[in-house]
């Protein structure tokens, strides 16, 4: 559920470097012609033996255990002297912290009709802190964005989220910049962490959703918690590389200047970090926002409900709007705390005329102060006017233009994905599924093994023993073949249309802006069109996920193209070589590096929407944490369900990584 | 600015935001409601949550959550009332009857009836396949990529009741049960199948807006007896005919609030619930002024929920 960091690659600087295959001659293509061959012999004679399918309903030892520690802490809950003196207290006052900063700007305060701060003194406040922080064109872009907010007509459901997504921040600074600090500086406490941020990340939310409702209650602070796990990952480890990467010889003169080590930190690392710190920050941010609808689930208040409660009535316009306000956010906050990073960086090198930039402020503390007033006054200042509110308008428009998309090819899509599912899906499904346990984690063993090397297989087998033991093997194997489905789809796609921009800078101003525009939105918000378009099926469970991993991956192969070195371009166009010849023997071939990196990122992606899909058909194990999360007797189930999930993005993950560092060289 | 600002507010003097002495409804408060995810909840949710605060004068809070969800949140104290629930036996025996923290608070009169449905084409080119012995005659036609040669069976959110896989098996169908996720993929597929005149056999219930639009028609399973489905995985028979409640905390019940009362005093028909969740899902209308449109088309029934609060 990322808008995560797309990590760019790398500009190609090696510019006279002629293409050579520099790794010597593996015979892997004849070793996985055998596992292959052997795979599917295997298939042919033991087919539907030892699949281990189990029925839905149907829960093995561990899963009732789960169940019953959650029936234990149930009715713990109310004398237990943790989960009601301390958990309880601090819910409850979590929540009471919250409901008075709503007070403040966005609900109605105790003994006023409107808030304590009226809509016009918010964006005078929002506009001076960006301003203060990131420099007038910020300060523009965050005063237009909140006044978005209030036309599109989400003011107080936008100064939800926003709350939720400040304080989840900042406690993801105070948690996250220690403990990246630390790892920066300790070995065996890296070591120690990593694997928990990869866990953290890789664990789909739906799977935590229910066992935090369990023990923290819906509402607010459960929100502001489950948003926490998924956003304070990047941060520990961009704070981590940042302290890292700062130069050691640096580092070395300050040691020799005999600094202490609190010292050093201090005044060298971190002024020196500044800029990556704030970058982490960004990227946590935008993490945060983006778990904003499936906070609305343990009902965290905010821009998720009517998105989630729109769909339910299967009202795309209705869902869009809200989904447009997060988008607005996101491109906020983002855009501000870009400027902010490269402001620190500006003002850590000392240029700043200070005194102007003072007079400046101060003036337009005063006007602050004014317009808060003044919405503290006046009803039309304090609640948005209703006139503006364009968001109905907008939303007849998405809905009268989906449903006429999708009477209009609804037969025509129906027989495109029947031919996906029976040609590809179907065969490759059984394939996997129905081979015995024991042979396919073998083959998944070869392929390990004769793809990454050794390492990669010793990651695999752990992994593949998590999924034995929590019980889903079969329904692992088949999200495996619909996640593999995805992503060749997400590849073809994003090749066709990242060479296509690659080439073209005018192509390339078209689509991207589309491409940012994909990859904010929340998914929930195509699922209604794909299911119309497709029906319940694990088809419109891939091409929810084609549409969630596709931007990215795009964006990497149409920077890696564009990598290529003009000069390679030019001696090629000098030498005769067609346009086809350019893209697929120059081209392609030396933007490897970025497809293989699309490659890993569009398979996690795909992978992040595994339970996502579960809703509309894709069955197997993101439906099995759906379910988990709404019948009592598969708590256990969903539970165990989502760590299988990680345990298979962590294993393809593995597997890609090593891979693409042996090939994409 | 500043100054051109400052000379605005001497010039309008005064301002027109009246504070209120002490908080709005003293005696009523917070009540929250959960909000079960389909729209003829929705309906009720909302009828009651606007009268609560237009005429109750308390502070409402719609709680999105799955049925589950809402049940813990009345055991923890969080959710204050449920007020739709389908039956949920085991969830009544450990809230209502172990821990007792949750209470039972009356019918709404409304009837549920969960069942298999075609869409009206089907039943007339089909009249014979109303009834569950020609289903597996007909399996072919609801084959789909999705089935494994079966027929297919689309289910509804996985948190709404449902026997169908042990009913499949234990009135030995050729069909498989393929997961749907919401009513919105339900209707969704309902719709293109009656467009497109495609086979479709699905769970639906009723009541339900969505039978104005499309009168869809229910198969007969095995007719209901008590006790048929007392064990989950042996379930031969059709789905009990449901008597819709409402739940309340003890919490909430104790607390003496006027909308204990009016939770309690709810009551309606099918027809009026279909009423208001056709404002909300096909007119596309906000919800609380669905709910308020439906209230002020009908005093006299409001009049009697109102009573004693």
């Amino acid at each position: 559920m990322s808008i995560a960091s797309p990590p760019r690659p790398r500009p190609t600087s090696r510019e006279e470097q002629p293409y050579v295959a520099t790794t010597k001659p593996r015979r892997t293509g004849m070793w996985l012609a055998i596992v292959v061959t052997v795979w599917v012999v295997g298939w042919a004679l033991l087919k539907h033996q030892d699949t281990l399918a189990t029925g839905f309903q149907d829960l093995n030892g561990l899963q009732r255990w789960l169940n019953g520690v959650r029936d234990a802490i149930q009715a713990a809950t109310p004398t237990n002297w943790f989960f009601h003196g301390v958990i309880g207290n601090i819910v409850t006052f979590t929540n009471w912290v919250f409901e008075q900063i709503q007070y403040l700007i966005s609900a109605p305060a105790p003994g006023r009709p409107v808030p304590q701060i009226g809509w016009l003194g918010v964006v005078a406040i929002f506009g001076w802190v960006a301003y203060a922080a990131a420099g007038l064109r910020s300060m523009v872009l965050v005063v237009a964005s909140t006044l978005a907010f209030g036309i599109l007509g989400y003011w107080q459901d936008s100064m939800d989220t926003l709350i939720v997504t400040v304080i989840a921040v900042l406690l993801c600074v105070v948690i996250g910049l220690p403990l990246g600090v630390g790892m920066s500086r300790r070995k065996w406490l890296s070591d120690l962490v990593t694997p928990v941020l990869d866990v953290m990340q890789t664990m789909p939310s739906f799977a935590y959703l229910t066992p935090f409702a369990l023990v923290f209650g819906i509402g607010a602070t459960c929100a502001i918690l489950v948003t926490l796990v998924y956003a304070l990952p990047p941060l520990v480890r961009i704070a981590e590389h940042g302290i890292r990467s700062v130069s050691p010889t640096t580092v070395e003169a300050a040691d020799s200047l005999g600094v202490t080590r609190r010292q050093l930190l201090r005044r060298v690392q971190l002024p020196m970090a500044r800029r990556t710190i704030v970058l982490g920050i960004n990227q946590c941010t935008l993490a945060a926002l983006s778990m904003a609808t499936i906070a609305a689930f343990v009902n965290g208040p905010g821009l998720g409900q009517p998105v989630v409660q729109a769909l339910q009535n299967l009202d795309v316009g209705a869902a869009a709007v809200p989904s447009l306000a997060i988008v607005v956010m996101a491109i906020m906050l983002d855009r501000t705390t870009t400027a902010a990073s490269e402001r620190a960086e500006r003002q850590t090198r000392g240029r700043m005329s200070t005194r102007t930039r003072r007079i400046v402020l101060g003036v337009g503390a005063v006007v602050v102060a004014v317009c808060i007033y003044l919405s503290r006054l006046y009803l039309q200042l304090a609640q948005f006017p209703q006139k503006l509110d364009v968001g109905p308008t907008i939303a007849d428009a998405i809905n009268s233009a989906t449903d006429s998309v999708v009477n209009n090819v609804d037969t025509f899509t129906s027989g495109f994905k029947n031919a996906v599912s029976y040609g590809f899906l179907n065969p490759l499904q059984t394939l996997m599924a129905d081979t015995p346990w024991w042979l396919m984690a073998a083959v998944l063993l070869g392929f390990s093994y004769f793809l990454g090397g050794w390492r990669p297989t010793v990651v695999t087998a752990v992994c593949e023993g998590v999924i034995l033991a929590m019980g889903l093997w079969h329904d692992a194997m088949i999200t495996l073949t619909t996640t593999i489905v995805a992503t060749v789809l997400v590849m073809i796609l994003a090749v066709l249309l990242g060479v296509w921009m690659g080439r073209s800078r005018r192509v390339d101003t078209v689509i991207r802006p589309f491409l940012d525009a994909l990859q904010t939105l929340p998914p929930f918000v195509y699922l209604v069109p794909a299911l119309a378009l497709f029906s319940t099926s694990r088809f419109t469970a891939i091409v929810a996920a084609v549409a969630y991993a596709l931007p990215l991956a795009t964006k990497l192969v149409a920077d890696g193209i564009r990598g290529v070195a003009p000069t390679t371009v030019e001696a090629a166009e000098a030498s005769g070589s067609t346009r086809w010849q350019m893209i697929t023997k120059v081209q392609l071939p030396m933007a490897r590096p970025a497809i293989v990196l699309a490659t890993n990122q569009g398979l996690l992606y795909v992978l992040s929407m595994v339970v996502i899909g579960g809703m509309v058909g894709a069955g197997s194990l993101g439906y099995i944490v759906v379910s988990g999360f709404s019948q009592g007797q598969l708590f256990g189930k969903g539970l165990a369900a989502g760590i299988a999930i990680t345990a298979l993005g962590v294993m393809v993950d593995r597997i890609a990584k090593y891979t693409a560092a042996r090939y994409g060289r | 600015m500043a100054a051109a600002l400052a000379v605005t507010v001497s010039a309008c003097g005064g301002g027109n935001i009246k504070e209120t002495k002490s908080a709005s409804g003293k005696s009523c408060g917070t009540v929250n409601i959960a909000v079960n995810p389909w729209t003829g909840y929705e309906a009720n949710a909302y009828v009651i949550g606007h009268l609560a605060k237009t005429k109750l004068g308390c502070t409402v809070n719609y709680q999105d959550v799955k049925e589950e969800v809402g049940w813990q949140g009345m055991s923890a104290g969080t959710t204050d009332t449920i007020v739709e629930n389908w039956g949920h036996p085991d969830l009544v025996k450990k809230y209502v009857d172990q821990q007792k923290t949750v209470q039972d608070a009356g019918l709404t009169k409304n009837e549920g009836i969960i069942g298999w449905y075609v869409p009206p084409w089907m039943a007339q080119k089909y009249p014979d396949i109303t009834d569950w012995k020609n289903l597996n005659k007909y399996a072919d036609l609801f084959k789909t990529s999705e089935s494994g040669g079966k027929g297919q069976l689309l289910d509804g959110d996985p948190s709404y009741v449902t026997n169908d896989e042990a009913l499949v098996k234990n009135l030995h169908l050729n069909y498989k049960v393929v997961v749907g996720g919401s009513e919105a993929a339900l209707i969704q597929s309902f719709r293109s199948a009656e467009k497109n005149k495609t086979p479709l056999l699905a769970y639906f219930y009723q009541p339900d807006w969505f039978f104005s639009e499309i009168p869809l028609v229910k198969v007969n399973l095995p007719k209901y007896t008590p006790g048929c489905d007392s064990d989950p995985a042996k379930v031969a028979c059709d789905y009990p005919p449901y008597k819709l409640n409402k739940l309340v905390s003890k919490k909430f019940a104790d607390s003496g609030s006027p909308a204990y009362t009016l939770v309690k005093n709810f009551q309606w028909t099918n027809d009026d619930q279909n009423k208001v969740a056709e404002y909300i899902a096909k007119d596309k209308m906000d919800p609380d002024a669905a709910a308020k449109k439906w209230i002020d088309d009908n005093p006299d029934m409001v009049k009697q929920w109102l009573q004693g609060t």
